[in-house]
């Protein structure tokens, strides 16, 4: 009955396995679909000419574009939902997400600041990150309290939690303002980034390396978060550097989050219903939690992002729109199977 | 095993401890005992190293804490929390191997080792029944034996307890007790706890250490400090010490109207 550890490895195997696989086929699938229908048959022929670098026949074409954007959607997803763990595992509160202390509403007031002064998509980029920046910055220097210290940080995370929400707040009120005085012309591209849309959403190398670091860091100190989310400060005695770890955590889910944020907007529930959903799945062990939430992360936005396409097609829906959908009733029902 | 030099504790204004040199020596079962705010928990986290000293120094066989490295200071002595908050749904055998976490530097599954080493420390809180359990739906007295359990899979010569009795039943007080003092008396660990059963206390220790709240404090062996007089100056009530057998019983006396 009790796991032994051999068997805990190969479990780890075995889902991780599985996971990996559904991410595949879910990228075929988002390959397949859309407006002119892909066969499964024409897939390897389209795939060989895209790997020679030319794009001829209008398959080909019409899978660089899909699969691009898939693999931003991947990446996304995947940054919400790890950076969802962590803060979860840092603020030891499991309804905590990657927009609880503010840093994607602080992406928010960069992001529409130089969206109302018709910048270019660059500019608005950088500003998202920057905005992101700011206010992880701010909160470190208000909360430090918290994050101090290399062994025994005094105390929860209470100081840091109030402290990010009312920044997130201060910022919402900017960003409202901002709604408020923008000309008709400029405020649905406003809107728009504030929901999360994967349309047009650049493919880039930085938010994979973004991520692989991240996924490092998570993966060696998964042993650490254990330790912590059981013990909380009592950690230290167990030889965990508390303090360190609280901010290896902080900056890290906050790298994460302006990684996402910047080249998707706000997109919400991912980072709290994925993580949530998988620890109910595998448990929350966070040697397997980690990897299985970041691949089931990046599946579920990948997948939310093709429905979003094709859903009323020609017409698209911002992706934010679908995973708060979706999410929202399958958040409620888990919550309520768990009460039982 | 381990001491303090010149210790001086503090909360805002208030000094609780002033000039505190002790030696706690191998095999020695010490209970702290004082009135609630007198300072228990705090030098407990201060000997844990949760906390910095206001003053002065605690050494862990004759090396001062803050020269410890930390992943090695934890395969010396471990520390039961006052309370726990489970905030995930961790099972209960996880919660015991968590506390293997100083044993294994290089792993990232733990081996068959230390869960022979959890299950042990389960069965002697008998609770290993619960080992599949979720920590969350234990009750009270069942979630603090499988604390004491995660603290025994730590294997540390030095065990430093907030309160171990809190929550349980008065069979298992005895038995946890009986436990430590077995632990100190066979295999030389050294325990200090805080405690407000004093009967329970007087019964398993072999030391006292007194504190009053205002800066002083007294330590001795048992038989010398756990005198009716002197704790009912420190606690701030009259008690009564009734021999029953060779066991002595600690009462608070009838209040004089």
């Amino acid at each position: 009955m009790h796991p032994n550890p051999h068997h805990l490895r190969r479990r780890a195997t075995v889902i991780l396995t599985a996971l990996l696989l559904f991410a595949l086929a879910s990228l075929i699938f988002a390959g397949m679909t859309g407006s002119v229908h892909i066969p499964l048959a024409d897939i390897p022929a389209a795939l060989d000419e895209l790997a020679h670098g030319q794009a001829q026949t209008l398959a080909a074409t019409l899978l660089d574009l899909r699969l691009s954007r898939a693999m931003t959607a991947f990446v996304t997803g995947a940054a919400l939902s790890l950076a969802g763990v962590m803060m979860q595992a840092l603020l030891r509160n499991p309804l905590a997400d990657p927009y609880v202390l503010g840093i994607s509403a602080g992406a928010s007031v960069g992001a529409l600041a130089a969206l109302l002064f018709a910048c270019a998509v660059w500019v608005v980029d950088s500003a998202a990150f920057a905005g992101a920046v700011a206010v992880s910055m701010m909160l470190y220097l208000l909360a430090r309290r918290d994050l101090r210290g290399g062994t025994a940080a005094e105390g929860g995370t209470a100081l840091l939690l109030l402290t990010g929400v009312i920044l997130s707040s201060a910022c919402m009120a900017l960003v409202t303002l901002m709604l408020s005085i923008a000309p008709e012309s400029r405020l649905r591209s406003m809107v728009f980034w504030m929901i999360g849309d994967l349309a047009g959403a650049p493919v880039r190398a930085l938010p994979w390396l973004v991520l692989g670091g991240a996924l490092l860091f998570a993966l060696r100190s998964a042993r650490s978060m254990n330790v912590m989310a059981l013990h909380a400060e009592a950690a230290a005695t167990l030889g965990i550097r508390v303090g360190a770890l609280r901010k290896g955590l902080f900056f890290v889910s906050g790298l994460l989050t302006a990684s996402a944020v910047t080249s998707a907007g706000s997109i919400g529930f991912v980072g709290l219903i994925v993580p949530h959903a998988c620890r109910f799945a595998v448990g929350p062990d966070h040697r397997l939690l980690i990897p299985a939430a970041t691949l089931a992360g990046g599946s579920y936005l990948m997948l939310a992002d093709t429905l979003a396409r094709t859903i009323i097609a020609p017409q698209q829906l911002p992706v934010g729109v679908v995973t708060a959908l979706i999410g929202a009733p399958v958040f409620l029902y888990q919550l309520h199977r768990l009460r039982k | 095993m381990l001491s303090t030099h010149q210790l001086s504790l503090k909360t805002g204004q208030r000094q609780l401890v002033t000039a505190l040199d002790w030696q706690v020596g191998d095999g020695q079962c010490w209970s702290i005992i004082g009135r609630n705010g007198a300072g228990k928990s705090t030098l407990l986290r201060t000997l844990a190293g949760l906390r910095a000293p206001d003053g002065g120094h605690v050494a862990i066989a004759g090396r001062p804490l803050a020269e410890w490295p930390l992943a090695e200071l934890a395969r010396q002595r471990a520390f039961l929390a006052q309370s726990r908050s489970d905030a995930f749904a961790y099972s209960v055998v996880e919660t015991v191997l968590s506390a293997r976490h100083p044993y294994h530097d290089n792993r990232y599954w733990e081996g068959s080792d230390d869960h022979s080493a959890a299950m042990q420390a389960l069965a002697a809180m008998e609770v290993d029944d619960l080992a599949s359990r979720d920590v969350r739906t234990l009750s009270g007295g069942e979630r603090q034996r499988v604390a004491i359990a995660a603290m025994l899979a730590q294997d540390t010569p030095l065990l430093l307890l907030d309160e171990p009795a809190n929550a349980l039943d008065l069979a298992h007080q005895v038995s946890v007790m009986r436990l430590l003092a077995r632990l100190c008396r066979e295999q030389g660990k050294t325990a200090i706890m805080v405690g407000h059963d004093l009967t329970l206390a007087h019964s398993v220790s072999t030391h006292a250490l007194l504190l009053m709240g205002d800066g002083s404090w007294l330590a001795g062996s048992t038989v010398d400090v756990m005198r009716a007089d002197i704790l009912s100056n420190y606690l701030g009530h009259p008690i009564d010490v009734l021999q029953h057998g060779n066991r002595s019983i600690f009462i608070p006396s009838e209040a004089q109207a």
